[in-house]
């Protein structure tokens, strides 16, 4: 077991945290601004991979990763907003309406991939461009810290300036108090004139972007081609994280650290003699087990402030 | 007064029909005979007897998950978790049957029994979660799928993996040149599995629509204060639905694997589980025309593979047609006005 | 007129689902006025501000503002008019603080972020100038129920609202809340607001109005002088139903204790809701229960039909301790309920009328043989009790959602009543029901009381609780501040007095409500 306290405290292994926790903070941040708005966005995971595809077959034909991000970024806004006619205009049902968004991408992508490559499995036949690591200047050079911090995908730092731009946008902006009003009392919000309507579109595109930013990064940071089902589940984690984290951006960030920490040991626990199917069904069993915590001690609270209120009397 | 009854299948038509009207107009984008392909996607099954055979193949899983996953959408419970119970409950019927091998009838009955059994156990738990700590049922059963996945198939590769064989595929259960659970039509291979998912689909309709637990189950999901109100324990609802659910899901696992196969030979999920989902909202949550629903779905399955064959249009084409019949028919608004108008002419 | 500020014509509002809710009405408002619009629960006047505050459209008509002929589209519209609404229920977010409630949509800014001083300065400014004191940061759920109305005027009139409408504003205040919202809205005439008022409680109506407009049914009895109508007058014009609720009853014959509810208590978020609630039903009587809403009649409720679960104190049927039994067995041991939020609790929408009239019956095994539910029987009792409780509908298979809303209250009685039952919680039983059913259901409770089950009637509606109950029990603030076994004794008014909390009978005499 020595082995495994040698792997935790590497700093690669820090490293590899931040990285593996880059694509389902970014979806988990999307599920943040969809939920306080009272749309929480299910599509998430399907949203990722059509980004992820998106981003991939656009950097290839323009042999540029910036159009390729912006394709990818593009086409998760577009189809969260195609969920939010349905959703808000067509009145589906939003669980609904993200399983479909989820089947869609599932064979979608897929279908995309063979019509352009040929193949179904990889592109790896196509030439795709990756978004550039950035090595921050001076921070590079601090032991340990720079090792960790500095080095990163450019959209692992969109991810933790969108935490920051989350935070602040959701409790210091106008737009940020119209999406929580509309959440939490819609009529509130209707009262006072503000579209409700308009506002869940926002923070569907939002979220749209968001899961966009995080497909991208899988195919175009965290490995440089795209495959099919890639996004394996995070998405699905993201929303976990997100109801964990009580919708509050910092909450979830801590979340997704924790599930992105689990992602990372089971990736690093792949060279030691444990098999590796099990391994890859930590960052689930994680999940589930968070989300049981989370739900018991919520529960027991209550049931607490119940039991003095009796006392009390 | 018949104005709903007709409703109902008519938007489901339509429905339908836009799904395929958009999928025309992808294939004329990718393809240089759109109407040839969409002809063989259309009627290609019908052609030889053999497709028909595959239809109704594939109909029995997707009726299995189907009506499983129609009991959870039918209580409310939006859990997709059909797909890894039928994974593992498929690896259970496989170490079974791999141990009976030789035993005739009793394998399959013994192997078919305890993946039930085990898919009810499994998909229970969810259930409970739910019920006692109102845990999200999406996101668990979805965790729960690449679980299941994960322990399936690490028994498969360390127990069960036959390493004579070039891709993933456990020992055989039966002698070659037969498989488990019979054949029931010539010419085709479709097994006594048909007869077994019948069955099932007919005594959900019964427990649904004439017990009193159907009843409840009916209830909870149509308005669960009501439910509550009216003194149906709620919590025993969504643990028995879950029950129910996981236990027909386990049997379809097993009945697949038996009936289709000499080996266990899924390297990955096979996706039947998530068309349940599909399945149970185009049946409406209902276990017959859930019946009804996996075999258009099986039949428009069977046509985009035989169209993937001949044609160069790949067969996850049929992903867009599922997501738009899906939004289509759990929106609402869709055709409301339509009918609305009708009912006011009605009205006069 | 010269000084017409809005006026309404000939506005009819016709809902999709057939149900005029107003009809033709024909009103001006005159700048600096305090308007009162008044009519019955149910005769149409929120679906007619409403249609002012852009919520709901007129099917036909007109709105003018200052001879202008102008259309509301929606909430917004009327607010850039100058027209602000404050709402029966509150529209307010209860997580965010007094301020951020305030200026919601409109925060003053500093660069892309609220200027949270600024908002502060603003807020205060506002509280200042309309004499209306709130502390701007407390969040909206610690606030009690007439600063949460004080932040909906100064909502509106922050928005610049000169035309203020109020519905039911004194429904859900306290005496002297209503005192002080009445000195503020004085005020806010005097510095040339003008106020629609919606009530309809007279004695306030006479207090505070200029003007007063009847609406009865939907339709316009005409806009009168405060001053030159007497309450007697305005009662007439808007009660003066096509059917009179007077029924001529039976002496009661009372046998023993049904219900007995003994020093009841309930605390939620530390606030009081119920304090000391002890009294009994017996069989045969119909006790009501009457208050302003929101006094802890429903928590009661929830209570005895076991939907909450009681903190402290002892609920029997007959002798028999419920506090911990469960709803199904209390179901079966003869309690029946008409909950009051028909919609969400008392059906299953989108089941059929054999789904819902059947439920209770079904659950207890009425139907089952073999474990299986008996179909033909199931549709002769459908049809049945459709017939037995004049439910118009095509066929027992239809959704029940489809129906009128007295034609589900109807499924529900029918459901509730026609069992083998000894108590009967019925909760505002015929609210926002058309008179003809009304009037079936109070003859089905009369009936069933001669047959000497228990009756416990819950309603804000006094005359109904004046027609139909043996005995009354008036609640206040989680109290019961009156116990009535008179009733020739008591009227409407003096009901009112104790509703308000303006008076409340002696400790002993409440004492008597609870007969051992």
């Amino acid at each position: 077991m020595g082995n495994i306290w040698e792997i935790i405290f590497a700093t690669d292994f820090i490293f590899s945290v931040v990285r593996v926790t880059t694509p389902i903070l970014l979806a988990a941040l999307g599920a943040i601004v969809s939920d306080r708005a009272g749309v929480v966005n299910i599509g998430l995971e399907g949203i990722m991979l059509m980004a992820a595809i998106t981003g991939v077959v656009i950097s290839a034909q323009t042999q540029s990763a910036f159009i390729g991000l912006f394709a990818a970024v593009c086409a998760g806004i577009l189809i969260a907003l195609i969920l939010g006619y349905f959703v808000l205009e067509m009145k589906s049902n939003i669980i609904l309406g993200g399983i479909a968004v989820n089947l869609f991408a599932s064979g979608g992508s897929v279908f995309l991939l063979y019509v352009l490559t040929g193949e179904k499995g990889t592109s790896s036949s196509l030439a795709s461009k990756v978004v550039p690591n950035i090595n921050i200047p001076i921070i590079k050079d601090i032991p340990i810290i720079g090792e960790i911090i500095s080095g990163h995908n450019l959209i692992t730092y969109i991810a933790i300036l969108s935490v920051v731009a989350v935070y602040l946008m959701l409790n210091k902006t106008p737009m940020g108090t119209k999406i929580r009003s509309v959440g939490e009392n819609y009529h509130a919000a209707e009262s006072v004139g503000i579209n409700v309507k308009k506002v869940r579109y926002i923070a569907l595109g939002l979220s749209g972007m968001f899961a966009g930013f995080g497909g991208a990064f899988l195919s175009m940071g965290y490995v440089s081609w795209f495959s099919r089902d890639m996004s394996a589940g995070r998405g699905w984690i993201a929303l976990a994280a997100e109801a964990m984290g009580g919708g509050n951006t910092i909450g979830t960030t801590i979340t997704a650290l924790i599930f992105g920490f689990a992602q990372a040991f089971a990736n690093s626990l792949q060279g030691l003699n444990i098999p590796s199917e099990l391994i890859t069904i930590i960052p689930n069993v994680v999940t589930v087990l968070g989300l049981c915590i989370f739900a018991i001690t919520k529960t027991t609270k209550v049931r607490k402030v119940k039991a003095n209120e009796k006392n009390n009397n | 007064m018949n104005n709903y009854k007709i409703f109902e299948p008519i938007r489901t038509a339509v429905a339908i029909i836009i799904a395929l009207i958009i999928a025309f107009i992808v294939i004329l984008l990718v393809s240089d005979d759109p109407i040839g392909t969409m002809t063989i996607l259309l009627v290609g099954p019908l052609k030889a007897t053999r497709y028909l055979g595959n239809v109704i193949e594939l109909f029995i899983p997707l009726a299995f998950t189907g009506v499983a996953t129609a009991f959870l959408f039918r209580a409310k419970l939006f859990n997709l978790g059909a797909e890894g119970i039928l994974y593992i409950c498929g690896i259970i019927a496989t170490v079974i049957a791999i141990k009976l091998k030789g035993y005739g009838i009793l394998q399959a009955v013994v192997a078919i029994g305890v993946a039930s059994v085990v898919g009810m156990l499994l998909g229970g738990i969810p259930g409970i979660l739910k019920a006692k700590w109102n845990i999200n049922e999406l996101v668990v059963s979805l965790m729960f799928n690449s679980i299941f996945f994960g322990i399936g198939f690490y028994i498969l590769n360390n127990y069960l993996r036959d390493t004579d064989q070039s891709l993933v595929a456990s020992y055989r259960f039966v002698e070659p040149g037969k498989l488990a659970l019979g054949n029931l039509v010539a010419g085709t291979r479709i097994h006594y599995g048909l007869i077994l998912v019948l069955i099932v689909a007919l005594l959900s309709y019964v427990f649904m629509f004439k017990t009193k637990w159907g009843y409840a189950l009916r209830m909870t999901g149509a308005n669960n204060r009501f439910a509550y109100y009216m003194g149906i324990k709620t919590f025993s609802v969504i643990v028995y639905t879950h029950l129910i659910a996981g236990f027909i899901a386990g049997m379809g696992g097993a009945v697949e694997v038996l009936g289709m196969y000499d080996r266990f030979r899924w390297g990955a999920l096979p996706g039947l589980g998530f068309d349940g989902a599909l399945v149970a909202l185009l049946g409406k949550d209902h276990p017959l025309k859930a019946l009804l629903a996996a075999l258009f779905l099986a039949y428009l399955r069977i046509g985009a593979d035989i169209m993937a064959r001949s044609t160069e249009v790949p067969s996850e084409m049929i992903a867009i047609i599922q997501a738009i019949i899906i939004l289509l028919i759990s929106a609402e608004r869709f055709l409301a006005k339509w009918r609305e108008k009708q009912l006011v002419k009605e009205a006069k | 007129m010269s000084n017409c500020l809005l006026s309404l014509k000939d506005i009819t509002k016709i809902y999709p689902n057939g149900v005029v809710a107003n009809k033709g009405i024909t009103m001006d408002i005159h700048e600096g006025e305090i308007h009162a619009i008044v009519g019955e629960n149910g005769a149409g006047k929120s679906t007619l501000v409403k249609m002012i505050f852009g919520m709901e459209q007129p099917s036909l008509g007109e709105i003018r503002l200052r001879g202008e002929p102008i259309k509301i589209d929606n909430p917004q519209k009327a607010i850039d008019l100058g027209i602000g609404m404050v709402h029966q229920h509150f529209m307010l977010v209860p997580s965010f603080t007094v301020m951020q409630n305030l200026l919601l949509g409109e925060e003053p800014k500093k660069g892309v972020f609220i200027d949270n001083n600024k908002a502060m300065e603003v807020t205060k400014q506002l509280s200042e100038k309309y004499n209306l004191y709130v502390e701007p940061t407390v969040k909206i759920r610690d606030l009690t129920v007439g600063m949460k109305q004080k932040v909906e005027i100064l909502k509106a009139l922050y928005r610049g609202a000169k035309i203020l409408i109020l519905d039911e504003p004194t429904a859900v205040l306290t005496s002297q809340e209503t005192v002080e919202l009445f000195s503020k809205l004085q005020l806010l005439k005097e510095e040339g607001h003008t106020i629609i008022f919606i009530s309809h409680k007279l004695k306030e109506v006479k207090e505070i109005s200029d003007k007063v407009s009847v609406i009865r049914q939907g339709k316009f009895e005409g806009t009168y002088n405060t001053f030159d109508i007497t309450e007697r007058e305005i009662s007439k014009l808007m009660v003066g139903r096509d059917i009179i609720l007077k029924y001529d009853k039976n002496p009661p014959k009372y046998g023993e204790n049904i219900l007995t509810v003994k020093d009841i208590e309930y605390e939620n978020d530390n606030k009081k809701i119920l304090d000391k609630i002890s009294f009994s039903v017996k069989k045969g009587e119909i006790l009501g229960i009457a208050g302003v809403e929101g006094n802890g009649q429903n928590e009661l409720v929830k209570l005895i039909t076991r939907l909450m679960d009681t903190q402290k104190g002892e609920i029997r049927l007959n002798d028999t301790l419920i506090n911990n039994m469960s709803i199904s067995e209390l179901r079966a041991n003869g309690l029946s309920y008409i909950p009051e939020d028909r919609m969400t609790t008392g059906i299953a929408g989108d089941g059929s009328i054999a789904d819902n009239i059947l439920a209770n019956r079904i659950l207890e095994d009425e139907f089952t043989n073999k474990g299986l539910l008996a179909g033909n029987k199931m549709k002769t009792k459908t049809g049945e009790l459709i017939e037995k409780y004049v439910v118009k509908c095509s066929n027992a298979l239809q959704k029940i959602i489809d129906l009128s809303g007295g034609n589900i209250q109807k499924v529900v009685v029918a459901r509730e009543c026609s069992v083998d039952l000894q108590l009967l919680i019925a909760e505002q039983p015929t609210r926002g029901v058309d008179v003809g059913s009304i009037e079936f259901i109070h003859h089905q409770l009369l009936e069933m009381r001669d047959e000497g089950l228990a009756i416990l009637l819950i309603s804000a509606d006094l005359n109904e609780i004046l027609e139909l109950c043996d005995n009354i029990i008036v609640m206040y603030e989680g109290e019961i501040v009156a116990y009535f076994d008179d009733k020739a004794k008591v009227s409407e008014e003096e009901l009112g007095m104790y509703m308000l909390g303006l008076e409340k009978h002696s400790p002993k005499n409440i004492r008597r409500a609870f007969n051992e």
